[in-house]
């Protein structure tokens, strides 16, 4: 039962690696709000999992939040906000895809070279999952990075989200209290960012970043 | 008496890859028709077909060079002898030792080369489009493979197809890295074999083609054995993902000859859901611009990359 | 006692260097002079493959330095690269019997070229530093005079210059990491350097400059910019020799001072190599895909295989550092079987390529074509070469570059973080250059042999000579018996693992069937000989079934082309053409290529032009500021040319006032 507990557990933090590399291939901004979707189901389900290996019921409702919040109410009113922007065309990504993927590779291999060794100590297994969650939380950064929609950007800090909460979990258990703080500043940052979108696009009809580059008079 | 029993179950293994391959394409073809509301042609149409190419005469440009003859044969017999080296519906047969992933991997390389050759053998620019996409993919597709190759071989302690069907038949590995794997084998089997997204095999447009403008000039038994070659593909493929990832029912090495019906069955069912989800996946998606292939193609190279990084740095991942 | 005759035939090598100088006028001098060569090349072949013990010879001749003498040696590992120079030499010297003949001058070549095979021969045969880089600098100094064989084309002038300045400087490199090795006690022979302790920050220096300087004659990037314009310009059995032997001899140079000169390595000491050759074969294999003078193209492809090898090489210092010896034996053996491979088949390639040029005048393949009706016979030794060198079943390289990889598999028992992470990477880099080594050949041999000939040369080529044909079809023989049968030379590979490394691979010949098994029959094995003849048994059914059950007529006609046939030959794909997916997918790595359109505007008539500019990264920017600096100091320097005599006089007195201060301040 143990090996199987931690041979899941890895799966599904794989799977969220994998949703992120998969974030940072798409191109479309239908895709990536899919994309994210599914991003935010398979957290939930790590989260899920190891509610019921630690036996640990509070684990299922922040699986539930991450359910109803993450993959539910913020996609479906992000694609609310971008059918009513206009916006159907291709994100631009700084860089191609190939060298953005080999970055990524890269950065998953310095998270498990610094995660591993310092946390030698630790449970073998567990620390593994930490490596998968920093991992997350890099490939999230490098999304914001990469990107110069505003919309995908905002995607971006939503899956490093997901990942904090990945490792959060993975250790054995946060509280509540923390997690439901955690939620709703994610819905502050997101309606303000929201906010600040529709102002943008009223004022410079875009929300392409480096468009208000230009505009704050540094050409490029 | 041993050793003459061990002879017929390998050649038993070359025979059932070559006659199951046609069904395998026309069983494919039929759940794709009637995926989408057609009748579809009759599932034996594959054999039907390679008959009919066999009695017709052939057709050789004025400028075809012995090469251009020839390569049918070499690309079927590399093809062949790739094909039979995957355990289909037992372990341990007796050459199966002669030739592990990497070997396969090679041999299907090889048949590349030659139907790249033989593309532009004739000198026209279809011949050329065919051959330069096709390289293309290959540059690709074939490290990805090789990549993929390292993942499972790393899991499995070796890169021989009996022992790693073996040892996941003892104890089935639930890694990151498997399914890491899985996926990149999944994407690079749909590129080598020229399904949707990355070629269509039912087309004859210019701007679809890659495996069919190479073998454009060919004609009577010479396509014959070229399309049989191609079905090969597919079936080697599909019994290589039946072989790692779902390896419950092949018969194990050193059983009771009886067994082997067992696996023969269990193989026909891989087989069938196979197809039937390999139909399903290509009704499911459009093909894909020929430029953005090579990201395709990339993706599943650096999940192999991953999937090895992480098997070199933990031995649990 | 073998010692004694290698040493004598590298005399009577150098001895028909002279021959061939006085007999200069004589018509027949090309026969006698590649003739004594092919002789004596098979003796010193013999030499080293004639089972001698296990022990090493050496011998001190009282020539050079007289507190020195000339120290040589043969132990396993220079009777191995003995054999590989002068197998190549042989083939070489066969080869040119029947290719000398077009040679038009043949007095720049003659005498230079048996003096280049001795100079490799003393190389591989010194048992002191002083005599290694004698000879070293002997055959740098005989293959560049051989490159200027003909020196009316500026191209080969600017090639065979570049050559000399990164041979001196790879000559530099190897002095001072000779006199590290030596250290303050001067003595240079090999034994003594073996004995001596070193502090570990001098055993890495040395490790560097090995790198540098042996790495740079064989082509490691980012010093490999001389390759591809040294090897083209020589004559085709020169370059054969350059890009299958010497590049060989520069592997030899780096194994001997590494393994073992230098004594038990540190852990990162593989890393250097692994990660250069990883970078070098990526680089060497796309340049050669967007190549279309056949000769560069194979050049780049020897800087490709020159990478695998150092790949492979930084493995075997990176086990044996951690002790590992079994695994270390399996990726020193690989090296060293990959060495071998590739002076076989590179050799076969330039050969071809040198017949295709005699026979057409043509080195771009953009102006060949349809060669294989013309030289059927060419065509299909060429044909195997490519084979061979796509490390594709039954051939040679691919039992190399199975066991490569099989070495990469014992990799994740490497303790350190940095081996760890960087061992994957390369391996990515390795699959990914043979893939693409595949594609390039198939341009190559498509665009040369195959279609349509898109030019008058090439449809009014002839068929080569018959001694150019035998030396090429024996050594492709050679290779298809390497490929099938590889415990042979396993086997012989391996006391010099176990020399080197310390520990060897099992013992192949016990092995059943003639497989090779690189650690443990349930790891892994391969029988090329089984799938070889599979391979045949299931084409010749084939064959035969399909004629039995099939229709037997068969007609000509034109071609199909979905029917819309074209007559000129221009329509069919160029090489350019064929290449333009691989460069746009993958070329940004190492080159920025750019494609110029120039369309004229409506009305007028001029033709349209599409243009592909291709940089080198390396080259821009690494040499070019370098050359930039060089260029600025020489100019300042100048200055000092046109000074008044006040000047001279003040220049005089302030190097004395200067001198004259060091003194005093010492004191």
């Amino acid at each position: 039962m143990d090996r199987l507990y931690f041979d899941v557990a890895h799966l599904f933090a794989g799977g969220l690696v994998l949703m992120s590399f998969v974030l940072l291939y798409q191109d479309r901004l239908s895709g990536l709000i899919n994309v994210f979707t599914t991003h935010a189901v398979v957290l939930s389900l790590s989260v899920g999992w190891q509610a019921y290996a630690q036996h640990a019921s509070h684990l299922y409702v922040t699986a539930a939040i991450a359910v109803i919040f993450k993959a539910l109410i913020i996609p479906l009113s992000l694609r609310n906000m971008i059918e009513r922007m206009g916006i159907h065309r291709e994100v631009e990504v700084v860089g191609s895809i190939g060298v953005t993927m080999l970055f990524g590779i890269a950065l998953v291999a310095l998270s498990l070279a610094v995660v591993l060794p310092a946390t030698a100590a630790a449970d073998p297994l567990a620390r593994e999952d930490i490596a998968f969650a920093l991992s997350v939380v890099l490939l999230g950064l490098l999304m914001m990075v990469t990107r110069r929609n505003a919309v995908s950007q905002i995607i971006g800090f939503m899956s490093l989200e997901n990942g904090l909460i990945l490792a959060a979990t993975g250790a054995k258990g946060m509280p509540l209290v923390v997690e439901i703080s955690v939620a709703f500043s994610v819905l502050i940052a997101f309606i303000v960012i929201g906010i600040f979108l529709f102002r943008i696009r009223e004022r410079f009809d875009t929300v392409d970043v480096q468009e208000l580059d230009r505009v704050r008079g540094q050409s490029r | 008496m041993a050793v003459i029993l061990d002879l017929a179950a390998q050649g038993a293994q070359m025979g059932i890859v070559l006659m199951l391959s046609p069904f395998l394409v026309g069983f494919t073809r039929k759940v794709k028709a009637r995926l989408l509301r057609r009748r579809g042609p009759p599932v034996l149409q594959p054999y039907r077909d390679l008959l009919r190419l066999l009695r017709k005469e052939t057709v050789l440009a004025e400028n075809a060079s012995w090469l251009f003859r020839s390569a049918p044969y070499l690309i079927f017999a590399t093809t062949w002898v790739a094909a039979s080296l995957v355990p289909t519906y037992a372990t341990g047969l007796m050459f199966s030792w002669c030739g592990d992933l990497i070997t396969i991997t090679a041999l299907l390389g090889a048949a590349r080369f030659f139907l790249a050759l033989a593309g532009m053998d004739v000198g026209t620019s279809f011949g050329g489009i065919g051959s330069s996409r096709e390289t293309m993919f290959a540059s690709l597709a074939e490290p990805a493979m090789v990549m993929i190759v390292f993942s499972v071989a790393l899991i499995a302690g070796s890169t021989q197809l009996s022992e790693i069907a073996a040892s996941s038949l003892a104890h089935y590995q639930l890694r990151v890295s498997f399914g890491l794997a899985l996926i990149g084998l999944a994407i690079v089997a749909i590129a080598e074999n020229g399904r949707i997204p990355v070629d269509n095999p039912a087309t004859h447009l210019e701007l679809t083609m890659v495996h069919e403008a190479m073998v454009l000039e060919y004609s009577g038994r010479h396509l014959a054995m070229i399309e049989l070659a191609a079905a090969l593909k597919l079936l080697l493929y599909l019994s290589m993902i039946a072989c790692i990832f779902v390896p419950w029912g092949i018969t194990p090495a050193g059983a009771d000859p009886r067994a082997f019906v067992y696996g023969a069955l269990a193989y026909l069912a891989k087989l069938t859901v196979g197809g039937f989800i390999l139909a399903l996946f290509e009704i499911s998606t459009a093909k894909m611009r020929v430029f953005r292939v090579p990201d395709f193609l990339g993706a599943a190279l650096m999940l192999g990359l991953l999937g090895t990084l992480l098997l070199f740095v933990s031995r649990s991942l | 006692m073998p010692l004694t005759i290698a040493l004598w035939s590298v005399a009577a090598l150098l001895g028909v260097g002279g021959l061939a100088v006085a007999f200069d006028r004589r018509k027949d001098a090309s026969w006698i002079v590649y003739g004594l060569c092919f002789g004596l090349c098979l003796v010193l072949f013999l030499t080293a493959v004639i089972p001698r013990g296990a022990t090493a010879l050496a011998t001190v001749l009282p020539l050079g330095l007289p507190w020195v003498g000339a120290h040589f040696q043969l132990d396993v590992l220079s009777a191995f690269f003995l054999a590989i120079v002068n197998l190549g030499g042989a083939a070489a010297s066969f080869y040119a019997l029947g290719y000398g003949a077009h040679e038009k001058h043949p007095s720049r070549v003659l005498p230079f070229f048996p003096a280049f095979l001795a100079g490799m021969n003393l190389v591989v045969m010194a048992g002191d530093a002083f005599g290694f880089l004698v000879a070293w600098e002997f055959m740098s100094l005989s293959s560049w005079a051989l490159v200027l064989a003909h020196h009316e084309d500026a191209e080969n002038r600017q090639a065979a210059f570049i050559y000399l300045i990164m041979a001196s400087f790879g000559t530099l490199a190897l002095l001072m990491a000779y006199g590290l090795l030596a250290g303050s006690a001067g003595d240079y022979s090999f034994a003594a350097i073996r004995a001596a302790e070193r502090a570990p920050w001098k055993s890495g220096l040395v490790l560097a400059l090995a790198l540098l300087g042996a790495g740079s004659k064989a082509g490691l990037a980012p010093l490999h910019i001389w390759l591809p314009l040294a090897h083209p310009a020589a004559p085709s059995h020169v370059s054969a020799l350059m890009s299958g032997v010497m590049t060989k001899v520069a592997v030899y140079g780096f194994v001997r001072i590494v393994f073992d000169l230098l004594g038990a390595p540190a852990f990162w000491w593989g890393i250097a190599p692994m990660t250069l050759g990883a970078f070098t074969a990526v680089l060497g294999i796309l340049f050669a895909t967007i190549q279309s003078d056949l000769k560069k193209l194979l050049a780049y492809s020897t800087i490709e295989n020159i990478g695998v090898i150092f790949i492979a090489l930084g493995l075997a210092l990176a086990f044996k550092a951690n002790g590992m010896a079994l695994p270390a034996a399996l990726a020193f053996t690989a090296a060293l079987f990959h060495a071998f491979n590739h002076s076989l088949f590179k050799s076969v390639l330039f050969f071809g390529a040198g017949a295709v040029q005699t026979a057409t005048g043509e080195r771009d393949i953009e102006r060949l074509g349809g060669l294989i009706h013309v030289m059927p016979r060419t065509a299909f030794v060429l044909l195997g070469a490519s084979v061979a060198i796509s490390a594709l079943p039954p051939f040679n390289g691919f039992v190399s570059e199975w066991l490569i990889f099989q070495a990469i598999l014992l990799s994740p028992s490497l303790p350190q973080w940095s081996l760890k992470l960087i061992v994957p990477a390369v391996g990515a880099m390795l699959a990914l250059s043979a893939a693409l080594t595949a594609g390039c050949f198939v341009r190559a041999y498509g665009t040369a042999f195959l279609g349509r000939a898109r030019s008058k040369a090439a449809a009014a080529a002839r068929e080569t000579d018959p001694w150019s044909l035998a030396a090429m079809a024996a050594l492709l023989t050679l290779c298809l018996l390497v490929g099938v049968l590889p415990s042979f030379l396993i086997d012989t590979i391996s006391p010099a693992a176990r020399l080197f490394v310390g520990g060897r691979m099992p013992a192949q010949e016990e092995i059943p069937w003639l497989s090779i098994v690189p650690i443990a029959e349930s790891r892994s094995s391969y029988n090329g000989l089984l799938v070889c003849l599979f391979i045949a048994m299931s084409a010749f059914l084939a064959a035969r079934i399909m004629h039995a059950l099939g229709s037997r007529t068969m007609r000509r006609g034109p071609a199909w082309d979905c029917g819309y046939p074209d007559s000129s030959p221009a329509t069919q794909y160029t090489a350019s053409s064929f290449a333009q997916p691989v460069r746009r997918a993958l070329g940004n790595i190492v080159f920025v290529a750019r494609d110029h359109l120039d369309m004229p505007a409506p009305g007028d008539t001029r033709p349209a032009r599409l243009g592909v500019e291709v940089r080198d990264r390396v080259f821009e920017g690494l040499y070019a500021p370098i050359s930039r600096a060089v260029d600025f100091c020489a100019d300042q320097l100048n200055k000092v040319h046109f000074l008044t005599i006040q000047g001279y006089l003040s220049l005089v007195f302030a190097a004395l006032v200067l001198l004259l201060l060091l003194v005093a301040i010492w004191q």
